[in-house]
């Protein structure tokens, strides 16, 4: 029988395979960020070992520190040990670390990509669950726990129990005012935040080949959202196109001889996955959340459901939560919902693509005056290839802040926060309570709905736009 | 680790789904560079009121559950983030098992790492033992992990299934990077190996 592309890799890096016991398998790249490994290096220390493979791990800054004024000390003392704590630590272990300094710095999961730190095939770990994000290259990419942090740095292994695998098959092309952030929430939608778990999916179909890889990363990017271990596609011309002649990359025969091994990583024609969705991908409309909880979305056309829309109690519940929360009334169109931020940004959306997307609808327009917009971009090339195509001033004009690259408003933990009340359309990944900031309300949609909510001060129907 | 072997402690009550790790732990907690000290933080946003004292409608504040070190808690507990001081608070607070019909992938793995025991029942098995903590506030549970088994007062016996390798580990309280450099060679072997098949992953 055949094997999915999952299996293949998974086979590749079996180091210690026994019966009754956990698998052991191979890390090809570990990234590592300030908030997760300090704990890890810690424990290192204490048991006298040192990082096994500093060949293999590169490292950044971009959780906790600030998106202004980088020219003065941080000034959360707290956030300020971290970063130290991972100069520190990347220096006694020989690991290589693109700090503020750096041009290149940015978020994790957007300058290791960029780097040509990823390739297809690999078996790549970060202490972060978006680690998914590294699946559209066609690697197996996942989040791990600090002492799974710590295994790694010692032994470059990981203890893994196989993942069952999902294929979530995209049917038909997607409409072109959608995007692939759109496409991903209505997976999760579809499924809910738990209906991945314990597997590994797999996109497929058209409209996934024929994204860009910028669009493969936020697809695979919130995989993880509906609970799945890892989102993957498999690689293709468009992958080896995005991935030749960057940094890091083999050149010459040893290219040719790369590309030629990336090419068998596809799911064999009769290998079969243990769990099959398929989306009609014509009916993926902008998608947004009305709740606290990525799973709760819905169309930019539709109405706020309320609890009595849910069967089972238990949904009936959480719905009933999370419009107290939202301060929503069941019933409400959509389009209707009232925003006084917007966020551009995080390792979902905050690529040049995205920029280029919002800047074209936000050219010659001014953001609402009750609303305060910022746009970060993922990194520090991005940021500065958009400022050599105007894109920056686009925004400036039309009343954005364009800010420094960092997590920033995604999570909240530098000072990028917001208050309590407080209703964000937002182009990150989660939309926990709290997420944001105590108290505040957070929309998850594209790039190009959030510009045109900044525009209007409300969600907006962005194919009326378009 | 802590070894974990036979458990009985009070069961608290945290009738809530899809409890996420943002929630465990808000992320303003997660600037420490250690380990140990996150269980004052445990569920801040909901434990807490604005002024800082304990917010009476929150669960975990019931004076029954004082002291409690089992959590039962709704269905997908631990979603969201691979932050390991999710776990590290539940821990610090005093669990050491949490009751739930389902757990996000990386937290459940989190748990085991740290001596806390995830155990997963069935829905209506979960439906029994809730009611049971209702009927009796500060209700005692019994947790035999050898046995795979869950014991409460009433009588209700409850086999749950933990992975082999996983119970071995918590119960013995072994180390992972330890049993894995074990096979040290293996993973030098596979190194050697991987540099002739696919040269291009050792270029950088
Ligand atoms: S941008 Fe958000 S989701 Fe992505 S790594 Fe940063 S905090 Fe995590």
């Amino acid at each position: 029988m055949g094997k999915t592309l999952y299996e293949k890799i998974w086979e590749k890096h079996l180091v210690v395979d026994k019966p009754g016991a956990v698998t052991v398998i191979y890390v090809d790249r570990h990234l590592v960020h300030e908030v997760t490994s300090p704990q890890a290096f810690e424990g290192l220390r204490l048991n006298g070992q040192k990082v096994r493979r500093p060949d293999k791990t590169v490292a950044t800054m971009d959780h906790s520190i600030p998106t202004q004024n980088r020219h003065l000390p941080i000034a959360d003392p707290i956030a300020a040990e971290q970063v130290e704590t991972l100069k520190r630590n990347c220096r006694e272990n020989d690991i290589k670390l693109f700090d503020l300094s750096n041009p290149a710095q940015g978020i994790i999961h957007v300058i290791a990509p960029e780097q040509g730190y990823i390739m297809p095939g690999m078996v790549v770990v970060c202490g972060d669950s978006h680690t998914a994000t590294h699946g559209a290259f066609g690697a197996l990419a996942f989040g791990i726990g600090t002492s799974e942090v710590e295994h790694v740095f010692a032994t470059q292994t990981l203890q893994q129990y196989r993942s069952k695998t999902m294929r979530v098959h995209f049917d038909g092309d997607l409409p072109e005012t959608s995007t692939a952030k759109d496409m991903t929430l209505a997976v999760i939608g579809k499924i809910g935040t738990a209906g991945g778990n314990g597997h590994v999916i797999e996109y497929t179909g058209d409209a996934v080949k024929r994204l860009s890889m910028e669009g493969r990363m936020t697809l695979c990017n919130m995989a993880i959202e509906s609970g799945a271990r890892a989102g993957m596609v498999a690689p293709d011309e468009t992958t080896f196109a995005y991935l030749k002649g960057r940094v890091n990359m083999p050149t010459g025969d040893q290219w040719e001889q790369a590309v030629a091994s990336w090419k068998r990583l596809v799911s064999d024609f009769d290998a079969t996955y243990d769990e099959n969705i398929v989306i009609t991908t014509k009916d993926v409309v902008p998608q947004v959340t009305w709740g606290t909880s990525p799973g709760q979305v819905t169309g930019i056309d539709q109405n706020v459901p309320s609890p009595d829309d849910f069967e089972n109690a238990g949904d009936k519940e959480s719905c009933r939560k999370a419009l107290s929360y939202m301060g929503l009334e069941g019933g409400t169109p959509m389009s209707e919902i009232v925003i006084d931020h917007v966020f551009i940004g995080s390792c979902t959306n905050s690529r040049i693509e995205d920029l280029r997307a919002a800047a074209q609808l936000a050219d010659g327009k001014k953001v609402s005056d009750s609303v305060t917009a910022i746009v970060v971009p993922g990194s520090g090339i991005i940021k500065e290839q958009a400022e050599k195509e105007g894109l920056d001033q686009i925004f400036i004009k039309a009343g954005f802040q364009w800010r420094e690259p960092g997590c920033s408003m995604c999570l909240a933990m530098n000072d990028d926060v917001l208050r309590p009340g407080d209703r964000c359309a937002s182009t990150s990944n989660r939309n926990f309570e709290g997420r944001q900031g105590k108290g505040s309300r957070t929309h998850l949609l594209s790039p190009e709905m959030a510009t045109a909510a900044a525009i209007e001060g409300k969600l907006v129907d962005v194919r009326n736009w378009l | 680790m802590e070894p974990l072997t036979v458990h009985e402690g009070i069961a608290a009550l945290l009738d809530r789904t899809n409890v996420d790790t943002d929630q465990i732990i808000p992320k303003q907690f997660l600037k420490k560079v250690s380990r140990t000290g996150y269980g004052i933080h445990l569920f801040h946003d909901w434990r807490f009121l604005e002024n800082g004292s304990d917010n009476p409608d929150f669960e975990l504040n019931n004076p029954a559950f004082k002291g409690a070190s089992i959590l039962v808690a709704g269905d997908n507990f631990g979603c969201g983030s691979s932050r390991e001081h999710a776990p590290w608070s539940i821990l610090d607070y005093g669990f050491r098992v949490v009751v739930s019909t389902s757990f996000a992938d990386i937290f459940y793995s989190n748990c085991f790492k740290n001596g806390i025991l995830p155990v997963v029942v069935s829905a209506p098995d979960l439906a029994k033992l809730m009611s049971e903590i209702r009927e009796n506030e500060g209700v005692p549970f019994k947790v035999d992990l050898a046995e795979q088994q869950l014991t409460t007062p009433a009588g209700t016996v409850i086999t749950f299934v933990v992975d082999d390798f996983r119970r071995e580990c918590l119960l013995s309280g072994l180390d992972d990077i330890a049993w894995t450099l074990q096979h040290e060679s293996a993973i030098g072997d596979f190194e050697q190996k991987q540099q002739d098949t696919d040269p291009w992953l050792w270029s950088v």
